[in-house]
């Protein structure tokens, strides 16, 4: 299948329709607006199903009711938009019903602004709402792995019957890249199987329901869901990492479009003889500890670059511990750091190391 | 030989086309087989302020599409020449359009091309396409991307809007004429 | 012998947990009564609300939802517009429709959600213990009215059924009430008429019953009916309130 350039929400949209889902539940919010217009447009083609929901709070519950009388179903949203859909993930967490939902994340808190920002990465894979519950959290820094990213959160949501969220920031979702499609339909279809409301019709009352006024029994619910958690976090912890095959002195933990900014400083301080890696979560949540904690082994120092006032870096500590050597370079508000600014960040902690250039090569910034 | 690992800031008011201009670029170069990225500036300022995209073109993956120092700035109004003008990197590339930016750039350091592009693209066809005489410009200044295929891909872009092909695909052209011309001109 | 009376095929055999005197357990029955009478049990899915329905979904004898406070014509709609081909109604109460779930319930309706919305407008709190309603009435105590509803800070009593009437989306929109015998018998027509609309996929439909609380009115059933009766019956007034035979088509058309 060819290329095409299309913008990070537009793609996003598309990679739903080829994951086989067409019921899409949404509310206006910038900048993941072009999401729910391109499904409008595209939906009825498929012979899906639009609905611009009255607010976050209602397209959530929409999905809520979609995903439990057994379809495929996707919502997008970004920041405050997010924060008005937490409740009824806690609900369909609880419930374990498979939903996808697509964080185009915007600055904070409160109103905040409309530019990039990660500022919502505890929310995510934390604190998402009441109760004890977890969402698997996939992070592209692409548009093509926003695709590939939102294809396999269907798949992992139906697994595991678990909401997924996919989160990037505002510039992943205006950015064009060029992006290739799988062909439509990919995956098998959704197996309602054993769980989702189609009518009793030979067979006994079905019910979808998270209230459980019994402590013993919704103790029990939630050791089930914890058993749940823990199989996903054996299985499902996946991540990229960028020039760790030779030796390096500092080893960079980024996520998302930030560790994009990351990379072409890294690649002009290796001009330089500067020996940086790159480590990438895809999934924050379950957040690949053992691989950071090999991956820094090799490194003097850490230095953790992301545009939040410093989020992941709670991960990067708790898989570190408290004795390691760990800088953070944040931005926030819509600022968004100039592969310059990280570059003098990572000569910083360089320079705490010790360490010299190993190659020849003019340093432009001593 | 020609420079295909390069970042351009194509910059204007909201209308004018530059957001367009960026996505032919982007275009032409993602079908030479080239690893591309269009970023927009998005929001409110967009709206009758000034809107302007970064456009990266490499020969391997793009790693940050965000460029604070880009290497080519194409710029249609004063402000953009004012805020971004400063910011391109040593060596690089400014052009101007003269026709609606009355000042000049005081980059000693990097080549400085003017280009009265509404009046050209008014001259070929409809002022209206001045993006195009400026794409035009830059194309055949940096011979990043192929000319022909820049011009199939603004017939795309115009499909159905047939009638405007023909003053776009001239603009285009005068524009590269000018950058060809240039080019050839030893600074 | 002849068999005069036997629970409903639309109800489970389960006893209820509701208040003695409460009229949840009539309007249940006339809700299974209306499923089994239209043989939809076997491919209707209903929504319990919270408050003191919320374990509708152990009565009812056919699929159900438990739905967060209020967001039950969300999660209805979700449903309705992923498989078309169910019967999708909500059982909820004055809290979680007039007041949490205000803005659901009026874009469902408004968006014309083929789906059948059944509305116990009792007055009162029940679930949480006796506190004020949208639809309290002026004066009336309750837990967080202790001196009466005074309507210059709460305002005057939500009148649902007339608000969703009032919308211009073709709708049936009715209000039935609990308080005699008579009325329970045109009620459960309401509700029936609302559920043929769906099944006929022609349009939304609610219908509003008025329900009595003894427990958190602090009246005996019979005080309750007669309270209804005075109180809520003319500022409530029954009736069908609008139906889709009515709707003129509006020919506005913004396209440009």
């Amino acid at each position: 299948m060819a290329k095409v350039l299309m913008k990070g929400n537009e793609a996003i949209g598309e990679a739903a329709i080829r994951a086989g889902c067409v019921h899409f539940f949404g509310y206006p919010i910038t900048p993941q607006s072009e999401v729910p217009e391109y499904l409008a447009k595209r939906l009825p083609e498929v012979g899906g199903k639009f609905v611009q929901a009255e607010s976050e709070v209602a397209a959530s519950n929409m999905i809520y009711g979609a995903a439990g009388v057994g379809v495929r179903v996707l919502t997008t949203s970004s920041s405050p938009g997010i924060s008005l859909m937490s409740e009824a993930l806690s609900y369909i967490a609880a419930c374990e019903l498979p939903v996808v939902v697509v964080n185009v994340m915007r600055s904070g808190p409160g109103l905040g602004g409309i530019l990039p920002a990660q500022s919502d990465y505890l929310h995510a894979t934390k604190g998402t709402a009441h109760g004890d519950f977890k969402m698997i959290v996939l992070a592209p820094a692409s548009v093509q792995e926003a695709v590939n990213l939102v294809i396999l959160a269907f798949e992992l949501a139906e697994k595991y019957l678990n909401p997924v969220m996919v989160i990037g920031d505002g510039m992943i979702g205006q950015m064009m890249e060029p992006v290739e499609f799988p062909v439509e339909g990919v995956g098998k279809p959704l197996d309602p199987g054993n769980w989702a409301l189609t009518g009793c019709k030979g067979r006994g009352k079905r019910i979808i329901n998270s209230l459980y006024l019994d402590p013993e029994i919704c103790y029990r619910h939630n050791l089930k869901l914890t058993a749940k958690y823990e199989e996903i976090r054996k299985a499902e912890q996946r991540f990229d990492t960028y020039n760790t095959d030779g030796p390096y002195d500092l080893l960079v933990t980024a996520f998302g479009m930030t560790s994009r900014i990351a990379r072409t400083a890294i690649d002009e301080l290796a001009q330089e003889g500067q020996r940086v890696a790159l480590f990438r979560p895809i999934t924050l949540n379950p957040f690949p500890y053992e691989a950071l904690r090999a991956a820094a082994s090799k490194a003097k120092r850490v230095l953790d670059l992301e545009m939040n006032m410093g989020q992941m870096l709670q991960d990067v500590r708790m898989a570190l511990g408290p004795d390691a050597a760990i800088d953070f370079f944040g931005t926030a508000g819509g600022v968004v750091p100039s592969p310059d600014q990280c570059r003098e960040k990572m000569l910083e902690s360089i320079s705490k190391t010790g360490s010299r250039p190993k190659a020849k090569g003019a340093r432009r910034n001593p | 030989m020609p420079n295909t690992d390069t970042e351009v800031l194509m910059a204007g008011f909201g209308g004018q086309g530059m957001l367009l201009s960026g996505k032919i670029l982007a275009y032409a170069a993602m079908y030479q087989g080239l690893e591309v990225s269009w970023l927009p500036s998005y929001g409110p300022e967009m709206r009758g302020g000034t809107a302007n995209v970064t456009v990266c073109i490499s020969e391997k993956q793009v790693a940050s599409p965000y460029i604070a120092q880009p290497r080519a700035l194409l710029t249609m109004n004063q402000p953009s020449l004012e805020k971004f003008g400063p910011r391109v990197r040593p060596g690089g590339l400014i052009i101007i359009n003269s026709s609606l930016v009355p000042i000049k750039s005081d980059r000693a350091d990097c080549r400085v091309i003017y280009v009265a592009a509404n009046d050209l693209a008014a001259k070929v066809g409809t002022g209206r396409a001045a993006n195009l005489v400026m794409l035009g410009v830059y194309v055949g200044l940096s011979g990043v991307v192929d000319a022909k295929v820049t011009e199939k891909i603004i017939e795309k872009e115009f499909s159905d809007k047939v009638k405007f092909i023909p003053a776009n695909v001239a603009a285009f052209r005068a524009g590269l004429e000018e950058g060809v011309n240039a080019r050839a001109t030893n600074r | 012998m002849r068999k005069v009376f036997a629970s409903t095929a639309g109800l489970t055999d389960r006893p209820t947990h509701y208040c003695p005197g409460c009229t949840h357990g009539i309007i249940h029955r006339m809700v299974g009564e209306v499923i089994e009478d239209l043989g939809i049990r076997e491919r209707t899915v209903g929504i319990a609300p919270v408050g003191c329905s919320v374990l509708a979904y152990e009565y009812f004898n056919c699929d159900m939802f438990e739905a967060s406070h209020g967001r039950a014509p969300a999660v209805a709609t979700g449903a309705k517009r992923a498989r078309p081909d169910i019967i999708v109604f909500s059982y909820q109460g004055d809290g979680d429709l007039a007041s949490i779930g205000m803005g659901e319930i009026i874009h469902t309706a408004n968006r014309g959600e083929k789906v059948t919305v059944i509305f116990v407008n009792n007055a009162i709190y029940g679930m949480t213990g006796g506190q004020l309603a949208p639809t309290t009435m002026p004066g009336q105590y309750s837990t967080t009215t202790p001196r009466g509803r005074d309507v210059r800070d709460c305002g005057y009593p939500v009148k649902m059924a007339e608000i969703i009437a009032q919308l211009t989306t073709p709708a049936f929109v009715a209000r039935g009430s609990t308080h005699t015998p008579r009325e329970i018998i045109a009620t459960k027509a309401l509700i029936k008429k609302a559920f043929e609309y769906q099944v006929a996929g022609t349009c939304f439909s609610l219908v509003e019953v008025l329900s009595i609380c003894p427990t958190n009115w602090g009246l005996s059933v019979r005080e309750s009916e007669k309270w209804l009766e005075r109180e809520m019956l003319p500022y409530y007034p029954l009736g069908v309130k609008k139906r889709p035979e009515d709707f003129a088509e509006v020919s506005a058309d913004a396209k440009h």
